[in-house]
């Protein structure tokens, strides 16, 4: 058995795994499970950051992964969004960064920004 | 733009702006918020993480985002929103002065007010840390607001004070723009953040938690240049020999909210030494009639969600205040009994359709059982498995069982 921490919603259940099964105790809803199997398995987080704007009237614009990235590849995505420049104005859900690192995952804008 | 309003609400975050629409919705068309920053939408503009919106809007949403959800609602409303706008003083008699570069001088009347202009972080001042005074030494928030839209980075190598919410995020912010978060430090036993902030923003990168530990003294003559770090007894006092040194240029504060109410008091609402927010009834109106708050000016929240689900009531109640529909008659007081830090509402009306309280535990609880009682008589009982004092817990007493209440209510935790 294996102890995870659903970090699902902020009630954060302790969830023990058995290690080859997948049988879960402790999880409060399916998603427990469903993330204490993906911990072992495929572990995958949001990744949250932001990418230079020119044209608005503040400096940067918050952007996030359309789906969870592979864990591993997380702090790689951050640094590649560096290099990323972008011109107002801009909506969310825009993509920003297609396919990131070849992940399948894209890269999409998480405020409407206005021209200045 | 005319003086006078049915509502005026201070402050445009995530509170101000659900209490606007919640009134709107209850019927009320004249109304205006006032936001001192140049965009609506308060602290959840830099708070470009996601975790928020799974109560209120059933998915996981950036703070933007977040945000946005409720600033494109006022399209199509008749509520005005004037940003860029430092509220100075409310008056009792609901006069509310007020500065902006696009109006000038304002003084406006309002028959009923919410409260929403948030909380502020304390500082290095308030916990007195021993040593040199150099740059580097900023709140968590600062930080925040530096680097998500300001776009400056603040330092290399952080040493965090404090694990509540904001300085875990930033631990994990930090780390993905590159620099090196050497460790955060908790003085209690426990940490004040939520417990999957510390799995997805410690945990993930490898960062040391250091429980029952504190900043000694903080070195370096111009910038941060290092920080000792000692272990702390049972009374929070550092124990000789358990010193650490971190080299480190930056150190990163979270070390507690507090409601900003100086409006508040300079208008005469009775506060709450607990919370340091106003006394609340059910319909969190204050103990001046018409004047309502709602938000992290009332208490600090640990959801926004939460913040929202409040202010919405807050709004409505304004909007039946406005339209003479308020709850009147006698109150029953609400007292934080045992391991209870405060409770909000500070009291109910006695005939009220129910009420919902919040509160906090003065420390972590395993299976626990929370009561309400009236004198000896027990009025409901709620089970929990886990309770601590970083999550707010909130219950519901329906109108039946407030019914049942023949004096001062009182709240009350313990092992079950």
């Amino acid at each position: 058995m294996k102890q995870i921490i659903c970090i699902g919603c902020p009630k954060g259940c302790h969830v023990q795994i058995d290690e080859t099964t997948y049988e879960c105790v402790g999880n409060a809803c399916p998603r427990g499970a469903e993330y204490a199997k993906n911990e072992l398995t495929d572990p995958r987080r949001t990744l949250t950051s932001t990418v230079v704007i020119e044209g608005a009237a503040i400096r940067r614009c918050p952007v996030k992964s359309d789906r969870p990235l592979p864990k591993a590849m997380v702090q790689d995505a951050a640094k590649a969004l560096d290099e990323v420049r972008i011109e107002a104005p801009v909506n969310v859900g825009d993509v920003i960064v297609e396919n990131i690192l070849g992940t399948g995952c894209n890269i999409i804008c998480a405020r409407n920004i206005a021209k200045a | 733009m005319k003086n006078c309003y049915d509502l005026i609400v201070i402050g445009g975050g995530p509170a101000g702006l659900a209490a606007a629409l919640s009134a709107y919705e209850n019927g009320l068309t004249d109304i205006l918020i006032l936001e001192r920053d140049q965009v609506p939408g308060g602290i959840l503009n830099q708070c470009i993480h996601n975790g928020f919106g799974l109560h209120h809007f059933k998915e996981e949403l950036t703070g933007p985002e977040y945000a946005g959800r409720f600033i494109d609602q006022l399209e199509g409303t008749s509520i005005e929103l004037l940003c860029d706008c430092m509220v100075l003083e409310i008056t009792d008699e609901k006069v509310i002065h007020a500065v902006s570069p696009k109006t000038g001088y304002l003084a406006l009347e309002a028959k009923s007010i919410v409260l929403a202009m948030g909380c502020r972080e304390r500082t290095r001042g308030a916990i007195s840390i021993p040593g040199t005074r150099p740059a580097g030494v900023l709140t968590a928030g600062a930080a925040q607001r530096y680097v998500n839209i300001e776009g400056y980075m603040v330092g290399k190598k952080v040493v965090i004070l404090g694990s509540g919410d904001i300085g875990l995020i930033m631990a994990r912010r930090m780390t993905l723009e590159g620099a090196k978060v050497l460790a955060c430090v908790e003085v209690m036993p426990y940490s004040g953040g939520l417990t999957r902030n510390i799995v997805q923003c410690l945990n993930d990168f490898d960062i040391p938690l250091y429980l029952s530990h504190t900043i000694t003294e903080i070195r370096g003559k111009n910038r941060v240049e290092g920080v000792t770090v000692s272990q702390v007894d049972a009374n929070r006092q550092p124990i000789p020999g358990t010193e650490i040194e971190f080299d480190c240029d930056t150190v990163l504060l979270s070390v507690g909210l507090i409601p900003e109410n100086e409006l508040s008091r300079q208008a005469g609402v009775p506060l709450d030494f607990r919370t340091n927010g106003p006394k609340v009834d059910e319909n969190l109106q204050t103990e001046i009639e018409g004047i309502f708050a709602c938000g992290n000016v009332l208490h600090v929240h640990d959801l926004v969600d939460y913040v929202s689900d409040e202010s919405a009531r807050a709004g409505k109640a304004a909007a039946a205040y406005v339209k003479g529909e308020t709850a009147v008659g006698d109150y029953w007081n609400i007292t934080a009994g045992d391991n209870l830090g405060y409770t909000v509402p500070q009291r109910v009306h006695r005939a009220a359709d129910g009420v919902q309280i919040f509160f906090r535990v003065r420390r972590i609880f395993a299976n626990s059982v929370i009561e309400v009682t009236c004198g000896d008589q027990l009025l409901a009982k709620f089970r929990r498995e886990h309770m601590a004092p970083g999550e707010m817990e909130r219950i519901n007493i329906p109108k039946a069982l407030l019914a049942k209440a023949d004096g001062d209510i009182t709240v009350t935790a313990k092992e079950a």
